[in-house]
């Protein structure tokens, strides 16, 4: 019986592993992939403190080496579901089932999709929510951008350099992003902003073709594309938990102080509701959460 | 079994031909997905002589990247008896790998 389970290697659950190891608690840590979470796709880390520059990827292997070293036990397995008995919690994976005396959700979030018809089957085929991983099979080519935060921006600048043109779509004619990106976008000869419009239909015959493209005056445009990078923001990854533990609409767990509604289960990182998603926000719930976590194993 | 890197010469040889099933990483040393997933098949190739693992690294190999139409990494395709059996995008956990190899 673990005295806490942690469901995601991400910089929430591996802080909170740490944590729980330092108060000398059983620890296991069950990561579907790879440590890190979303974090690793980040080239260069610029506002964690006093980590000045440092790769999404290193920051996640220090991480994991430091819940290692602590004693923390990591495990490479999918969790497929939840059950609370109480006091005893179980945790279903792929291969195995744990019993725990509390667990911690700290699944983060997952690309949120447009719900195009084709868009699951095209992707590795044009359709892509990755700029950085998959920009360079479209060097020279077309390509379009959906979206209007930083993601989208940082994406279409990153792909201006490679492709020989880039669309960037949103559905607003203001961009949610930094200011100074978007100067950097206007001042972009080949990057082409298509605003007020929402990407209504992908084109394809087994690649992507052409995307079309409805602006709010109902007026539809097909643009030809080889890829549609999609950022259009991110959705919690709480899915396994519905019915276990309540969520807010959109499937964001609410949990102030990291509690949920069910005794016992805790939430930390980017699934859990707040305004501020950031690193620095998803390590400090590691904490928060374990110290939750303790307050009710010393009851 | 080591981990096979994977070039246009040793394709036929290593993937094609083999007798056992091949799980095919196509990946560049820019992705981090990519970098992400290598322990994972690490892993695997260290623990199990029933399939064979060939890494493709698709700035050195881009022919044989774009032979296989790939165009979003990391890619997974497993091959059987020559044949493309099943493929899949982005990081993937081990027991979904096993699964598309058709071992446990």
């Amino acid at each position: 019986m673990y005295d806490v389970i942690i469901i995601g290697g991400g910089p929430a659950g591996l802080t909170a592993a740490v944590y729980a190891r330092r108060a000398n608690l059983k620890t296991l840590v069950l990561e579907a992939t790879a440590c890190g979470g979303q974090i690793i796709i980040t080239p260069d880390i610029e506002n964690y403190p006093a980590a000045m520059h440092i790769s999404g990827l290193d920051f996640a292997s220090r991480l994991e080496s430091q819940a290692n070293e602590l004693g923390a036990e990591i495990k490479f397995e999918e969790v497929t579901g939840i059950n609370d008995n109480g006091i005893e919690k179980e945790v279903i994976t792929d291969s195995n089932t744990y019993k725990g005396k509390t667990v911690i959700i700290a699944t983060g979030t997952k690309s949120r999709k447009l719900g195009l018809e084709g868009e699951d089957a095209l992707i590795g085929h044009g359709v892509s929510y990755c700029a950085t991983c998959d920009g360079s099979f479209y060097r020279g080519r077309v390509v379009a951008v959906n979206g209007g935060g930083n993601t989208a921006l940082d994406d279409a600048l990153f792909l201006s350099n490679i492709a020989d043109r880039v669309y960037l779509i949103h559905r607003r004619d203001e961009f949610r992003g930094d200011a100074e990106t978007v100067e950097k976008i206007k001042a972009k000869d080949n990057i082409e902003l298509v605003l007020n419009s929402r990407v209504t239909k992908l084109i394809y015959d087994n690649k992507l073709e052409a995307i079309e493209v409805t602006d709010n005056n109902g007026i539809i445009r097909k643009l030809d594309v080889g890829a549609l990078f999609i950022a259009i923001g991110r959705v919690p990854a709480t899915n396994i938990f519905v019915n276990k533990v309540s969520m807010l609409e959109g499937g964001y767990i609410d949990g102030e102080y990291c509690h949920t509604n069910i005794p016992g289960i805790f939430v930390a990182g980017d699934c859990r509701n707040k305004e501020v998603r950031q690193l620095v926000t998803a390590t400090a719930d590691g904490a928060v959460a374990v110290h939750e976590v303790l307050k009710l194993l010393n009851k | 079994m080591k981990i096979i890197e994977g070039t246009s010469e040793n394709f036929e040889s290593e993937v094609l031909k083999s007798e056992i099933p091949v799980l095919v990483d196509f990946n560049a040393t820019w992705c981090p997905p990519c970098q992400a997933l290598h322990p994972i098949l690490e892993q695997m190739a260290e623990d199990s002589d029933d399939y064979k693992i060939v890494t493709v690294d698709v700035d050195a190999e881009n022919a044989l990247a774009a032979a296989h139409e790939v165009s979003s990494i990391p890619c997974v395709v497993i091959y059987k008896n020559g044949q493309e059996t099943d493929r899949r995008v982005g990081l993937q956990p081990r027991k979904r790998l096993e699964k598309m190899l058709g071992v446990k």
